[in-house]
């Protein structure tokens, strides 16, 4: 089963720039979140928090009692085993075929026969559909397959949490489904705890468990899929209908001018009776086991279902609940 | 809750920024020492940046020592022969080039040549995330790419020292007693009388000392490149220029202590 992620209060500026800050959120074992935002808020430099890439001034990162920001380093060192990182373009090892990029991690830190690490490496390559590619340079291939080995290399010491950096971007629509469908049925056959940065609306639509966003500068909200699918904050209600309406603007925020002369020429931000139904989460690929995370999360939610929103209640009952014709 | 984007911004002190880097190199430079001694030790990789290494450096460092060194004997022959100490030339010569020409050769081409690759190679590699990803796989780049680096360095700067050290003497003695018409039998016999092993020792442990700094100050400015491609081909530039700086410093401050405690041997 995937660890939970504790983060608390995490505040990272670069410089005089203050990127965001006072984050809380909680990353529940086992369950697939999205992390949302406009370009430029800073959802990379977050990921790269969690693992401590990166040194957040304040705050902590808690991953089985290791904190991620003030541990030591060889703590931190040990504790990133457990992590699965898969960068925004592969970060594969130019000088490395493929399949010693993939096998990377098991050379370095297991003592397996190198007849087992090609097996390993051969099943993680084909899972993300690359399985007649090991032999060739990360140079040769496309950005696409880039991704989808990198995706293999985070996978391959079985972490118990997967962080995604914008596994969409550069990808076709028809692959970034690919993409959303192995990252459930990933999520159905480790139970790894699963982070997704994106600002795809399809993936956030239908992989996540629970989702977050970030914007000017701080959390705007973390919680169950049904909360922000519904959500009426202008915000979020703004981002996930894709549409020029709301507070985000091309520069990152819009001025007081600009939404006055938006609402003028005709464009108003959306309205609750505007928000659309909650599309269904992607189900694993029939043969593979249930989510273990689903059941968690449903009693997870339920615990918390009379402080949500009529909305969001309503989302609730209506896809977890048997009545609903969701459950199974 | 305060928010730091508010906080007066504070002039930061001129030379800070120096400082700091000096810093970072020096914490780089003790790590770097601390973990050569932890397993397991990269063979693959030590053995392929030694060949590199060696494979750009032997060609050029012969190229240059033959006529160093025969600008040196020609240069000492003619003073000599103004002095009328003809006999001494060869051991005059031999001593410049073992103690200065040839480290200064080596200084040259390990951060130039070497340092220089070094430093494009772990630089290109940070803006691609390489060393992101190598981290978050729990791998240190310091012990896995950079201790290997620097070991191979330091190996290739010693064995090239003495092969200028070499080339240098035998171009010299070929341009005096060639061109200069010197007595072959007295260019050889006076190396006795003015050079002593420690010559060689010094020369060697300077060999050692360059190696290491132009592969600890390739490395820190390949790890730090100020972001983008443009960066990368700065901080090339700067590893040269800095290692230059400080491997001819470190020559100064260490044949200054060298003839201060060893005693010359002609006298």
């Amino acid at each position: 089963m995937g660890t939970e992620v504790i983060i608390e209060g995490l505040t990272k500026s670069f410089g005089k720039q203050n990127i965001w800050e006072d984050v809380t959120l909680t990353l529940p074992a086992g369950e697939v979140s999205v992390m949302l935002g406009p370009s430029g808020t800073g959802k990379t430099v977050f990921l790269k928090s969690l693992v401590g890439l990166l040194r957040p001034e304040r705050g902590r990162v808690l991953v089985d009692g290791v904190d991620m920001v003030n541990s030591p380093v060889k703590d931190v060192f040990e504790a990133r085993k457990k992590f699965g990182l898969m960068f925004q373009d592969g970060a594969l090892f130019g000088s490395m075929t493929l399949f010693d990029n993939i096998a990377f991690p098991l050379r370095e830190h297991t003592k397996k026969k190198e007849s087992e690490i090609r097996k390993i490496v051969m099943e993680r390559m084909e899972m993300v559909g690359l399985g007649n590619a090991d032999r060739k340079l990360p140079g040769e291939i496309s950005g696409g397959m880039r991704k989808r080995a990198g995706l293999a290399r985070a996978l391959v010491l079985d972490p118990q949490i997967i962080l995604c950096d914008e596994p969409d971007s550069g990808l076709d629509p028809v692959r970034t489904s690919y993409l959303s469908q192995l990252l459930i049925d990933l999520n159905a056959q480790i139970d790894a705890t699963m982070l997704i940065v994106t600002h795809n609306l399809e993936i956030a639509n239908t992989v996540p468990d629970n989702m977050g966003m970030l914007f000017r500068r701080r959390l705007v909200t973390f919680g169950p899929r049904e909360l922000l699918l519904t959500s009426t904050e202008p915000v979020v209600a703004q981002f996930l209908s894709g549409s020029r309406a709301g507070p985000i603007g091309m520069a990152e925020e819009k001025d007081a001018a600009t939404i006055a002369m938006e609402t003028r020429n005709g464009l108003t931000a959306i309205r609750p009776d505007q928000i659309r139904a909650v599309a269904p989460q992607l189900e694993p690929t029939p043969g593979l086991p249930p989510r273990m995370a689903v059941l968690r999360r449903k009693k997870r939610v339920m615990s918390m279902l009379n402080q949500m929103p009529d909305a969001a209640r309503r989302a609730v009952e209506e896809n977890l609940l048997p009545s609903g014709g969701q459950w199974q | 809750m305060t928010a730091p984007s508010v906080k007066a911004p504070r002039r930061p002190l001129p030379g800070l920024g120096l400082l700091r880097q000096t810093g970072d190199m020096f914490l780089l430079a003790l790590s770097v020492l601390k973990l050569m001694f932890k397993r397991p030790f990269q063979v693959r990789e030590f053995i392929e940046q030694f060949w590199f290494i060696a494979s750009v450096t032997i060609l050029p460092a012969c190229l240059v020592a033959i006529p160093f060194g025969a600008v040196i004997a020609l240069q000492v022959g003619s003073l000599t022969e103004q002095f009328g100490a003809q006999s001494f030339t060869g051991g005059a010569s031999v001593l410049a080039v073992l103690q200065q020409a040839s480290p200064l050769i080596v200084a040259l081409l390990v951060s130039g040549v070497a340092g220089s690759a070094i430093c494009a190679d772990l630089g290109s590699r940070k803006i691609r995330e390489e060393l992101d990803a190598m981290e978050v796989m729990g791998v240190s780049p310091v012990q896995r790419l950079i201790v290997p680096r620097v070991l191979a360095t330091v190996l290739v700067a010693v064995l090239l020292n003495g092969l200028v050290s070499v080339v240098g003497t035998v171009g010299g003695y070929f341009f005096n007693v060639v061109l200069q018409e010197g007595t072959p039998g007295a260019y050889v016999s006076s190396f006795n009388s003015l050079a002593q092993l420690p010559d060689i020792y010094v020369s060697e442990l300077k060999a050692i000392i360059f190696g290491f700094v132009a592969g600890i100050v390739a490395a820190h400015r390949g790890l730090n490149p100020s972001g983008g491609p443009k960066g990368v081909g700065d901080a090339v530039n700067q590893s040269v220029v800095i290692s230059f700086t400080l491997l001819f410093g470190i020559n100064l401050i260490m044949t200054a202590i060298y003839l201060q405690i060893v005693p010359p041997k002609g006298g």
